[in-house]
């Protein structure tokens, strides 16, 4: 194959050909004044990505400053592949989000399969085995053909990925905004367990050390990912398909197994895997993080195409590739346990004193940089922010107080909203047992996983409701960590600390940047006042399609810890007789709710309030409750509100039915969103111990062994349907709406 | 008694089978690496699920290609307990040792969720535990869990009561609601749902457990005196 | 060296549900005119000259490539010529 002649320095500069790989003219000179020269074509492709968003958080590094990181139990914060948390026993949780955004949008299927890919590496680099994964997921509309197809590509691709992995995927959400219409979220995060002495860094220390390459070869596959992930998606992002890359789930679980053996030996200095950047970033990174520099001959690195270039060796985001810093003299101790699982473990360079970054290449020196002036020197940018004109509005409208008249038929049409309807469709398509630990497996509040040998598990979930945040970002991102925690606090679980996957637009606009800052203050609060720092993370920006924004996306993940398995507490009703409660009062708050979304087809006034004070109280209030054996189930109240959870606390059970009494607005009872509430059954024989240890809590009814579900007010039933129906709606929702033509 | 559970690149229910032997059971266990095991060391062979060489090509055919199922045949034929679940069914099909192929889901998706199985035959050495006709609750995970053979075999399977499990509510098209068959000798059982996946109830179901005592009951009637 | 293309398409008479759902498409999109549709694996294997190479097709055809219990296979080998 012929290829054309590289530009020279010269020309690079004087055609600005560095603005096509997202370089600014200030950022490109102070490139030169770092290099004191021109870089050639190799370093300046080198630069572009290590100074993209993706990899240097240039725009949000200010504003991720604000979260809180530190606890006791942190062992590990951002920084690293992925957070990592103490959960005794000498044992750590591992754990961390990431998006694909960009990627699943032109090519859903590898997007979102190496998305999973990638997150899982995060977690086993850091030594621990990838015990679970969890998907954040946003679509347009189902009633759209192209989103359809985005819809059913995206959720093969995490199955086809995952379930050749053998790490279970457990749960997430979906939430279906027309906002989302060109450019779906896909943010996968993956959980990991590890014995605390098992914990690995990637750094290259140890001058002298040896780097070595393991797993796939290097191709030219997704040159230029990480620059793609931070640029809007425009009509010709079609044709940048090339810049998707294809995943190998069979490598990596090879991979998986030989490199958790590997962390055994103390030969292995360092770990970290080739995700965006490829080669450049976790190379450059290591040697940052010890301090020391790195040579490598590219000629070493193998190669799955012929006549490659530096700069496509450099840039490439080839999937499945680890790079392994081992003691020098002992490197065929590594090398072998590699050779078990048929992969060769490569020696393409070392560890040096000088803390350059050099690259040698066909015999000549192709790229020489100061290495912590790629990982550490990138520019930081302070962005203008400004209150839009939408939200001003929003603010000072007078409450939206909806008129329903005919409840049980708004119940059915909730039931049947995408965003609240059963995923069984997507999550039967998930091994969601493999590793056998699942013990709340996807449809629960959260998903739980048992920790084998030990009385205790853990807890997790995924969440954001994206419309609050629209509504009001410093709310909606208090939400957001407060529904996270309320969902691991109803399993039973002690919420421990959190993965953030920021999702947001285009942060050149300054209203999108106002969105942005407000959410982190919002979310940094409420991560404060519930005790879940902020452990791990992710930013996606430019998430826009045709110029418009999507919903700001923070999207959290969040663990807790059973501290045993007697504590862990279903989301649905257990017995005939049990008797229900409401935690929390009802205001009548109908800002971006489901409700709203239905009867005006859109989303305006104001998000529900929060009172941090009284959200980390209730939790506490219910799970020492929980704990001390006195709830039957707990379910938190989210989208629908009242009457959506009181239905799905009867889906899981065929035998079962409830009666409730509501008093005060009918519509505000049973539909308002309202926070900070948590809806319960409890045994007869827990009736006082339970109301003796929870304020704030009211009497509404019982379960029944009638079938149907009856809402009664002023002595009168609203609802009264049976449970069957119910359940044929909300379960037949997504595969009626997927089959019906577009 | 001790069991093999044999490793193959790609296998992932590896250790889930280790863990319902030793755990659940009470039983010896070892992971053994289908590149060093020797199968004559143990009392009964299981082969686990999973995506042996990343089920490239078609699912359970190039482990069915390995040294070590020339192992595991000359172990069958000596009468030795072999367990294939999932992605083991598929090698055993793949190596002949069962007959019959496998073919996608008829809905061409994967699918994982707890399926009821009727016991047809609980008189074979891996399901005496069972009452026949018994429903037992047993997860699967599969995408290509479609059982086919052709009509004569079908009848001879049907003739020598080689169906064992049976789908109440076929998931995936397979041929008589086919979940589990054994080879007429009677001591190879393949099946799609996961028994190790139901072994203890704190996960769900603990409707499998049953399957691994009666490997152990009838292997130490037989084997055990005095047992 | 030789190219050989193999074609392994699944037996007459076996249920080819991903053939079905691709005919099901074609039709919704107003392909009437098509009857059936059988979906296949298709491979290219570059191999040295030899004597025998058809029945070392054959021979592997029948030990791996496909399953002679539900696939079928055809094969043709092309002269690759080298520039």
């Amino acid at each position: 194959m012929l290829q054309a002649p590289e530009l020279t320095p010269e020309a690079i500069e004087e055609n600005r050909v560095y603005q096509d790989m997202g370089l600014t003219d200030g950022e490109f000179s102070t490139i030169k004044k770092i290099l004191g020269r021109l870089p050639n074509f190799t370093e300046i492709g080198i630069f572009s990505v290590m100074w993209s968003e993706h990899c240097s958080y240039k725009t949000s590094k200010p504003l991720l400053k604000k979260f809180p990181t530190k606890a006791p139990h942190v062992l590990q914060g951002p920084g690293e592949g992925a957070g990592v948390v103490d959960i005794g026993d000498e044992q750590a949780v591992v754990f961390k989000i990431e998006s694909h955004n960009h990627p699943s949008a032109v090519e859903p299927y590898q997007g979102a399969a190496t998305g999973v890919g990638g997150i899982i590496r995060d977690v086993f680099s850091m030594g621990a085995r990838p015990i679970a994964t969890l998907n954040s997921l946003r679509f347009g509309n189902l009633t759209n053909g192209r989103v359809k197809y985005l819809f059913e590509e995206v959720v093969h691709g995490i199955a086809g990925y995952g379930n050749c992995v053998g790490v279970p995927t457990v749960g997430g959400e979906i939430q279906f905004d027309d906002s989302y219409e060109g450019n779906p979220l896909v943010n996968a995060m993956c959980v990991g367990l590890i014995d605390q002495k098992d914990m690995q860094k990637g750094i290259a220390s140890g001058i002298g050390n040896t780097v070595l390459y393991v797993g796939s070869k290097t191709g030219r596959d997704g040159i230029h990912g990480a620059t793609f992930a931070s640029e809007d998606l425009t009509e010709d992002s079609e044709s940048k398909r090339s810049s998707v890359q294809v995943g190998d789930p069979f490598m990596e679980k090879l991979l998986i197994e030989a490199c958790l053996e590997v962390i055994h030996s103390d030969a292995l200095v360092g770990m970290q895997d080739m995700g965006a950047a490829g080669l450049t970033s976790s190379a450059s990174e290591m040697a940052s993080k010890a301090g020391t520099g790195m040579e490598m001959n590219l000629d070493y690195i193998p190669q799955r195409e012929e006549n490659m270039t530096a700069y496509e060796m450099m840039l490439s985001e080839s999937q499945e590739r680890m790079l392994l810093v081992v003691k020098q003299g002992r490197e065929k101790e590594i090398q072998d346990v590699f050779a078990k699982y048929d992969l060769e473990a490569v020696a393409v360079g070392k560890v040096t004193d000088d803390k350059q970054f050099r690259l040698l290449h066909k015999g000549e020196v192709v790229t020489d940089i100061p290495v912590d002036a790629l990982a550490e020197d990138a520019p930081v940018y302070h962005k203008p922010s400004k209150v839009p004109r939408y939200y001003e509005e929003f603010q000072s409208m007078t409450e939206y107080l909806p008129k329903v008249t005919e409840h049980q038929e708004i119940l059915k049409q909730l039931l049947q909203q995408p965003t609240i309807a059963s995923k069984a469709y997507v999550y039967d398509q998930y091994d969601s047992m493999v590793q056998a630990n699942t013990v709340h497996a996807p449809g629960s509040s959260a998903a739980v996983v048992r920790v084998r040998g030990f009385d205790k598990a853990l807890a997790m979930t995924t969440d954001c409701n994206s419309r609050y945040l629209y509504l009001d970002p410093e709310t909606g991102g208090k939400i957001a960590v407060a529904e996270a925690a309320r969902n691991i606090v109803c399993s039973g679980a002690k919420p421990l600390a959190l993965t953030d996957g920021l999702n947001f637009g285009n942060p050149d606009k300054p209203e999108i940047f106002w969105q942005m800052e407000k959410s982190v203050e919002g979310m940094s609060e409420a991560s404060l006042a519930l005790h879940t720092p902020v452990i791990s993370g992710n930013v996606s920006l430019y998430n826009e399609s045709n110029g418009q924004g999507i919903f700001p996306t923070p999207v959290v993940g969040m663990v807790g810890l059973h501290r045993s398995v007697k504590d862990i507490t279903p989301s649905f009703f257990q017995e005939n007789g049990d008797l229900i409660y409401i935690i929390g009062e009802t205001k009548a708050e109908f800002g971006g709710s489901e409700l709203q979304n239905i009867l005006e087809g859109k989303y305006f006034g104001k998000a529900p309030a929060i009172d941090l004070t009284i959200e980390a109280k209730r939790q506490a209030t219910l799970l020492q409750a929980i704990q001390d054996g006195l709830v039957a189930s707990a379910h938190d109240l989210a989208e629908g509100g009242l009457a959506v959870a009181l239905a799905e606390s009867l889906f899981a059970q065929k035998q079962l039915g409830c009666e409730v009494t509501v008093a005060g607005d009918v519509t505000t009872a049973l539909f308002s969103e309202t926070q900070s509430r948590f809806l319960v059954s409890v045994k007869q024989e827990n009736q006082l111990a339970f109301e003796a240890a929870v304020e704030d809590t009211k009497y509404i009814g019982k379960v029944t062994n009638s079938k149907e579900l009856i809402i009664n007010h002023h002595h009168q039933s609203v609802i009264k349907e049976q449970v069957e129906n119910l359940s044929a709606l909300w379960k037949g929702a997504i595969p009626c709406l997927l089959k019906s033509k577009a | 008694m001790k069991f093999a559970v044999v490793v193959f690149p790609g296998s992932n229910c590896d250790r889930d089978m280790y863990h319902a032997v030793t755990d659940a059971l009470g039983e010896e266990a070892e992971l053994v690496w289908y590149q060093h095991a020797n199968l004559a060391d143990y009392d009964a062979i299981l082969l686990p699920g999973g995506f042996s060489y990343g089920d490239y090509l078609r699912s359970g055919a190039i482990a069915s290609t390995s040294d070590i199922v020339l192992q595991l045949k000359e172990q069958a034929s000596k009468g030795k307990p072999v367990l294939g679940v999932c992605n083991g069914f598929q090698i055993l099909l793949e190596s002949g040792l069962l007959p019959g192929a496998m073919l996608r889901n008829k809905n061409l998706k994967f699918m994982c969720h707890h399926e009821d199985l009727r016991v047809v035959n609980s008189h074979s050495m891996f399901t005496t535990a069972y009452a026949d006709d018994e429903i037992i609750s047993i997860p699967i995970a599969h995408g290509e869990g479609n059982y086919y053979c052709d009509a004569e075999t079908l009848e001879k399977l049907e003739k020598n009561n080689q169906i064992i499990f049976k789908y109440e509510n076929n998931p995936n098209g397979s041929v008589q609601d086919i979940a589990g068959i054994i080879n007429k000798e009677g001591n190879v059982l393949g099946m799609m749902p996961h028994p190790e996946r139901a072994a203890e109830t704190l996960l769900g179901s603990a409707d499998g457990l049953k399957l691994f005592q009666s490997i152990v009951e009838n292997w130490r009637k037989a084997y055990v005196t005095g047992a | 060296m030789k190219k050989v293309l193999i074609y392994i398409t699944l037996k007459e008479g076996v249920l080819d549900p991903q053939g079905k759902t691709v005919q099901h498409s074609l039709n919704t999109l107003g392909y009437e005119t098509v009857r059936e549709v059988r979906v296949g694996k298709y491979m290219e294997l570059l191999m040295e000259d030899d004597a025998s190479i058809e029945s070392q097709v054959e021979e592997m055809c029948e030990k791996l490539l496909a399953n002679p219990v539900i696939e079928n296979y055809t094969y043709t080998i092309e002269e690759v010529v080298t520039l």
